[in-house]
């Protein structure tokens, strides 16, 4: 059998994948991007339900500047890709809310909002919590040489309150730790940063605004992308990656792969080379329903462009007992950022989730409780709105099982490993692990992954 | 090759780099990464550039030598010289 031959080969054509593989075809490196699904996006992508269309992940896009503010990862992202500011029709958020049973705060894209009511709900807190983000702002969240740390020992000494130490957390957990309960001190930099202190918008037109703009990119460049390559095995010997084997029995040769398949992932599909330590796969993993109405969620009371819900003293961010956690979700609202493109009213509304459980269930079964949660869902936006509210038009319900069915992440672990790769490093010399697995986190973080080690181990390893 | 023409071949790499940055009134004595949104990763990038439109080859120990607009030219200008 024939088999092509390429310098680079990126697997997956997610934020991660598309990025990379946009920087190695800039410098004219042989590149072909490896896809199993009929679409772009991975952990990011779309569907349509006849003239609706939807968004899978992102509920925001984190890292929020305004046109020309510097040295920020969101204008790092753009100069590296040529990719101009207003290509990406970002609609800011108006206001987002942390609703716990005793206190709530609002933050918005201004820290300045933030800081004001933690002053007012927290008064003893508010010196440490200044020190805290001062303490984020000069950290250096990026460097790959940082040690593990946890987030929480490290806040305990600027917060002591526990419940505005969880209110703060929460965001920061729910979009985008792969651990339970915590997180490392890196990763929780990168959240605040890119939430709190960047803040949060919309791309007019969701998703497919952003990737299509990456596909445009990579193809101008000549760039080649292979759509519905499932990768059967990764082919090594002495220790080094020879290419791949696609689920039909091809072979494609390259010398440098980048995986954005997740560690675990990546590792498992290796042959001839016995892996020790296998990294483990992510607890975290979440159900969503996705509701359209007849009328815009302002309509019933609800303005705020996320709610970060929890009904406890404390704040679970743990694989749930049961099918779901319905005492704690993220509530989205894609009409409430300042520029509303949307003719129905939307509202996502996201469950941590118990893979296994809902993973062992008949088909009947799966979906009887797949509409139970749509009930739970549609309760708690009533209860939140205080009024009762009419039927949606349309709904879709999305389990751990669809996210892994569509991302190949194993338990729909979206979040990834709880063991990253910060370096992008594997036991196999010229394998390297890029987005969610590597660890820098959220759509933009997702794309800095594949820039930087596009660039460290595709461009820089041969020019010296 | 005139030391102005480096500077305009530089000038140009840097402002397709940084789409967003007005380049018309760089000092040229003074550290381009203090004037511009210039990182790492854009100096890469400048580097790279000149491999790809110029073939001229700056290995990383060299680097230091791109940071203002006026030692660009000094360490470029030879370089352009013998490639041409």
């Amino acid at each position: 059998m024939s088999s092509s031959s390429y310098d680079v080969l990126v697997i997956g054509a997610g934020m991660s994948g598309l990025a990379a593989a946009i920087r190695l075809a800039m410098y004219d490196k042989k590149v072909c991007l490896i896809e199993k699904h009929s679409i772009s996006g991975g952990l990011n992508s779309y569907y349509s339900r006849g003239k609706r269309r939807f968004d899978v992940g992102l509920h925001a896009l984190t890292n929020y500047i305004e046109k020309g503010e510097r040295r920020k990862p969101m204008s790092k992202v753009m100069k590296q890709l040529r990719l101009p500011y207003e290509d990406f029709k970002l609609s800011p958020q108006k206001q987002s809310k942390i609703l716990f049973p005793q206190h709530d705060l609002s933050f918005t894209n201004e820290i300045e909002h933030l800081t004001q009511e933690v002053a007012e709900s927290f008064p003893d807190q508010i010196d440490g919590f200044i020190q805290l983000i001062e303490k984020i702002k000069i950290f250096d969240e990026v460097n790959l040489d940082n040690e593990y740390v946890s987030a929480k020992e490290v806040v305990k000494n600027y917060l002591s309150d526990e419940t505005l130490r969880e209110m703060i957390f929460c965001p920061l957990l729910i979009y985008g730790s792969a651990w339970e309960h915590d997180m490392d001190f890196s990763q929780f930099v990168i959240m605040f940063k890119s939430i709190f202190l960047e803040g949060l918008s919309r791309p007019e037109g969701g998703v497919r605004t952003i990737l299509s703009l990456l596909e445009t990119r990579y193809k101008e460049l000549g760039g080649e992308i292979r759509y519905k390559a499932a990768v059967d095995k990764l082919l090594c010997s002495n220790q080094k990656i020879q290419g791949i084997r696609l689920k039909n029995g091809e072979e494609i040769i390259a010398s440098t792969v980048l995986s954005s398949m997740g560690l675990p992932e990546t590792l498992e599909r290796v042959e001839g080379h016995e892996i020790e330590n296998m990294p483990r796969a992510g607890k975290m993993s979440f159900t969503e329903s996705i509701f359209h109405f007849s009328f815009k969620p302002k309509e019933i009371g609800l303005e705020d462009t996320l709610i970060f819900y929890n009904d406890r003293p404390t704040y679970h961010y743990a694989c749930p007992q049961g099918l779901y956690d319905s005492e704690s979700a993220v509530l989205c609202f894609p009409n409430n950022f300042q520029k509303d493109d949307q003719v129905e009213g939307v509202i996502r509304t996201t469950f941590m989730a118990h893979y296994d459980k809902w993973k062992e269930m008949d088909k009947a079964e799966y979906k009887k409780e797949k509409e139970k949660m749509a009930q739970t869902s549609l309760r708690l936006i009533e209860k939140l709105s205080k009024k009762s509210i009419s039927d949606p038009v349309f709904k879709d319900v999305f389990t751990p099982t669809t996210v892994e069915r569509y991302t190949w992440h194993k338990r729909g672990a979206v979040y990834g490993s709880p063991d990253k790769s910060r370096k992008g490093l594997t036991p196999i010399q010229g394998l390297y692990v890029i987005g969610t697995d590597q660890g820098f986190l959220g759509i933009m973080g997702a794309m800095l992954s594949g820039i930087s080690m596009a660039n460290l181990y595709g461009l820089m390893k041969e020019s010296h | 090759m005139e030391k102005t023409e480096v500077r305009q071949i530089v000038l140009d790499i840097i402002a397709d780099i940084a789409l967003d940055e007005d380049v018309t009134g760089i000092d040229d004595d003074k550290a381009l990464r203090d004037q511009l949104d210039l990182d790492s990763m854009d100096f890469l990038d400048i580097v790279m550039e000149l491999k790809k439109q110029h073939k001229i080859e700056v290995p990383q120990e060299d680097y230091p030598q791109l940071a203002s607009m006026s030692s660009c030219v000094e360490y470029l200008k030879p370089k352009f010289e013998a490639v041409q």
